[in-house]
């Protein structure tokens, strides 16, 4: 191999490696717009509800109330709306058999007593008229209607029967199925039924959460490193707590969780599967990345700002509490904020300290019993249904929402309120 | 009443705070003050405070237990279980509700009685002593600055003292760490030997069933139950899966960004690519379940290969996506950090670009991209959600990545997801391999923060 050839082999070996080196790049940003697209085409349905609107004649002699009388709010909560619902659902095919009425049944969330109710209680004047009436559409049909449920395949493979399917087609023929922006997703509590699930109770345990967490570990990480940076003797007591703080910001998250099973909830006795358990023990998890972020910008601020502060003659903690902390308030803050989205997206600590259990009421306090946005996406994405993948897509893209909102937040106040200081 | 009390001790302090401001003025009419008069008002409102604070603090703390301890003296001479006594104490309890609705004995009516008394003296006098001590501190504060004593240099020390303690919470929560799972596992070895959770070959939590409280321990029930080595074995397996994707795409993309990349595309693929470990891993995991397993069933399927659905290879390459910016970020850092001159050197050698980075710079940096691959591993190890959602729960001793296997964390979320029971082999098992996890990760921590920490020495 001459000279020349051995040039041309080297430059061809420098060539791969930027190749190998774009390629990684290449990899990494691919795997994120892969992970991303699936999510939201997978959970972009889910903000969409499926209606169907079938005409409900409420009729005195169904609901047993006096056809002459205008039936009062109490009449109307004490009549049976089951029946009056079946009797409606028959309308939609009259010739239905025992079996059919059943299908008939399931092809609407099994709200429609509630539903059909509250229809009369908003507009009583309906009361002995054929009105339209929209009722939530059973689990099934709604993926039928969104298309992620295949149309296609034999009937017992299928969650929505053929009998069911023809009935919906009908409907749908008529202008009778809708498809309407999904509140209920966002004001519902968690439910068994893929339908009417939302994620209320848990948006309001996270919620809880975070707001525990921030009131616990800002204050104590912002004043342990004013002390480690501004107080603290350097010895081998400080070096210990630093080393140890480093170490903690290291620990698996699990490892926290055991603690506030192990201490909280044991030792301590507070209240489990609450908000409050959760946020204490997200707010030592988060403890460690907060103490080295104010570290830092305390750190930053230069000692000609304390140097002039003490020769004005102002005291070491004058100095530290009017000068060094509020200049090393927004990259604390900010440090802040990146813990607490660190804390939103956290699962494993809250599963033990019992945060999975189910819950279908929407939590007051930090002391009710909540799941979290985390938390809730596992459960769901535990559940068989097809309906709740769907869900936990949609889910997963809130708790994006507010990851990067978060992120976004603490990259502003870091640019817009931090000194620079050269 | 508690908060009561609270809110009692808050604003006695704060209109303390203006008492004492206003003393300061007064004073001030005919001497030299000592320090500004908030001062005055900060010491006066500390005292007031904080010796009430901390009394009521204590005493709450301490309360449910001395109660408990009065009632069930009663019964002590009666060569009761421990478990006897807590499901005793548990029936007086709900009875002084009124939620009990058991048998109703008159034991536990008398006892209930006491309990409600007992209740009702601790409240009192924790409002008549808290209070009294508020009064008697404040009062001695009071008469101090009256006679104009310093007032700085206390509230300066109180101060520093509160900032002081705000350090030691990261001791306290190591401590607390070692603590819950120290005890806990100490008590799993007394009924299962050491021997047979760390050489043991066989791990079946679930033959464990919980066990009634007032049944006595039969250690032989757990033999061949709690054998950790699959769990360690998976664990390991997994990581080096996970390490296999993000070792290669980390370290090119951590090179490529130092040497090679425009300042353009560093300012807009860095961040984006930091995105990845941004993503909470519950995130991943429902990933790693839904689309990669399903995945790599059907490509095996079509290649005529047996994939579980659920296997170490969907779960540790999802892990290897999540760890990968670690390890690009860290490495970039650590290849930035090497001096220009060992380029520039080994340029007018000769060198191409790619010789010296192979050659000189990865030597160079070779310490600091160590550490930045262990802190991976150390994330692999102790990752959760990914493995629980995706591989499966089953611990298989395997090596074959299309089956599915089960980790350390995995094992810990099985067994304590639901109601737990404390005291029960089974769930010490699960604070037991906690400590394993906590120990692992540990060493592989301080390894690593060494390593980099003396390679920045090297280079400062």
């Amino acid at each position: 191999m001459n000279k020349e050839e051995r040039l041309i082999k080297r430059y061809k070996a420098e060539k791969r490696f930027q190749f190998y080196g774009k390629a990684a790049i290449f990899m990494a940003l691919l795997f994120l717009v892969v992970f991303l697209t699936k999510i939201f085409s997978t959970g972009y349905t889910a903000f969409q509800k499926t209606w169907l609107v079938i005409p409900v004649n409420y009729n005195a002699d169904l609901l047993y109330l006096d056809p002459d009388k205008k039936p009062t709010t109490e009449d109307i909560n004490d009549a049976d709306f089951y029946e009056f619902g079946i009797e409606t659902f028959i309308t939609l095919d009259p010739d239905a058999s025992e079996d059919q009425i059943m299908e008939l049944k399931k092809m609407f969330a099994f709200t429609f007593e509630r539903e059909l109710k509250y229809y009369l209680l908003d507009n009583p004047d309906s009361f002995g008229k054929t009105v339209d009436v929209k009722l939530t559409a059973s689990d099934d049909l709604d993926q039928v209607f969104k298309g992620n449920y295949p149309r296609d395949i034999p009937e017992n493979r299928r969650r929505a029967s053929d009998y069911q399917l023809k009935i919906f087609d009908k409907l749908n023929e008529d202008g009778r199925v809708i498809s309407e922006f999904n509140a209920s997703f966002f004001t519902n509590a968690d439910s068994r039924e893929a339908e009417l699930a939302g994620i209320a109770s848990s948006f309001m345990g996270s919620l809880f959460s975070i707001l525990v967490c921030l009131s616990i570990a800002f204050p104590v990480a912002l004043l342990a490193a004013v002390y480690l940076e501004e107080f603290a003797p350097k010895n081998r007591f400080t070096d210990f707590i630093e080393v140890n703080i480093n170490n903690l910001a290291a620990v698996p998250s699990i490892v926290f969780g055991l603690l506030g099973l192990g201490v909280l909830l044991a030792v301590f006795g507070l209240p489990r599967s609450t908000p409050l358990v959760g946020g204490i023990t997200l707010s030592l998890m988060t403890l460690p990345t907060i103490i080295i972020a104010a570290r830092a910008s305390l750190k930053a601020v230069p000692p000609s700002i304390r140097e002039a502060a003490l020769a004005m003659g102002a005291s070491r903690m004058q100095t530290t509490m009017h000068h060094t902390v509020p200049l090393a308030l927004p990259g604390t803050l900010s440090g802040t904020i990146i813990g607490l989205a660190q804390a939103l997206g956290e699962t494993a600590p809250l599963i033990l300290i019992g945060m999975v259990a189910f819950v279908n009421t929407i939590p007051g306090t930090p002391m009710d019993p909540a799941a979290s946005l985390p938390v809730q996406i596992y459960i769901w994405a535990e559940s068989a249904e097809r309906g709740f993948v769907e869900k936990v897509s949609a889910c997963i893209m809130v708790l994006l929402f507010f990851l990067i909102f978060m992120n976004l937040g603490a990259q502003l106040i870091r640019h817009k309120f931090e000194k620079k200081w050269n | 009443m508690n908060s009561v009390i609270f809110l009692t001790i808050v604003l006695l302090a704060l209109s303390s705070y203006f008492f004492g401001r206003k003393k300061a003025i007064l004073i001030q009419s005919n001497k030299r003050l000592t320090a500004l008069p908030k001062f005055y008002g900060y010491y006066l409102a500390i005292w007031c405070g904080a010796p009430a604070f901390l009394l009521y603090a204590l005493w709450s703390i301490f309360e449910p237990s001395i109660v408990r301890f009065f009632i069930l003296s009663d019964y002590s001479s009666q060569g009761l279980l421990e478990g006897e006594l807590n499901l005793f104490y548990e029936k007086v309890k709900s009875l002084s509700r009124n939620q009990y609705s058991g048998e109703l004995t008159a034991e536990l009516q008398r006892s209930a009685e006491k309990y409600l008394n007992f209740r009702d003296i601790a409240k009192w006098s924790k409002v008549v002593i808290v209070l009294s001590l508020l009064i008697a501190s404040t009062g001695y504060a009071y008469t101090k600055i009256s006679n104009n004593t310093k007032t700085r240099e206390p509230v300066e020390i109180f101060l520093k003292g509160v900032f002081f303690l705000s350090s030691l919470a990261a001791i306290l929560t190591t401590i607390g760490i070692i603590f819950s799972l120290l005890f806990q596992t100490i008590e799993f070895f007394q009924v299962i030997p050491l021997f047979d959770f760390v050489f043991g070959m066989h791990w079946y939590p679930a033959k464990a069933f919980v066990r009634d409280a007032s049944e006595a321990l039969d250690p032989s029930m757990y033999s061949d139950t709690f054998g950790a080595v699959p769990i360690f074995a998976g664990t390991f397996f997994i990581a080096f899966i996970a390490m296999c994707v993000a070792i290669p795409i980390g370290l090119l993309s951590g090179i490529y960004m130092a040497e090679y990349a425009s300042k353009r595309l560093r300012q807009y693929a860095k961040p984006v690519i930091e995105i990845l470990a941004g993503i909470p891993t519950v995130v991943y995991g429902f990933f790693a379940a839904l689309t990669v397993g399903p995945f790599l069933k059907d490509l095996g399927l079509s290649l005529g290969l047996e994939v579980s659905a659920e296997s170490a290879l969907a779960a540790g390459g999802v892990m290897g996506i999540m760890i990968i910016p670690f390890i690009s970020s860290l490495s970039d850092d650590v290849i930035t950090s090497v001096p220009q001159n060992l380029r520039d050197g080994s340029y007018a050698m000769g060198a191409t670009k790619s010789e010296t980075i192979k050659r000189v710079i990865i030597p160079a940096a070779l310490p600091g991209i160590v550490g930045s691959i262990l802190l991976g591993v150390s994330r692999a190890i102790g990752e959760t959600m990914i493995v629980v959602m995706a591989s499966g729960l089953a611990a298989n001793l395997t090596l074959n990545p299309l089956e599915s296997t089960s980790t350390i964390t995995a094992q810990i979320v099985v067994i304590l997801i639901g109601d737990q029971q404390f005291g029960d082999p089974k769930t010490q098992a699960a604070f037991a391999l906690g400590l394993s996890l906590f120990i692992v990760t540990l060493v592989l921590n301080i390894v690593a923060l060494s390593v980099v920490k003396k390679y920045r020495e090297k280079y400062e």
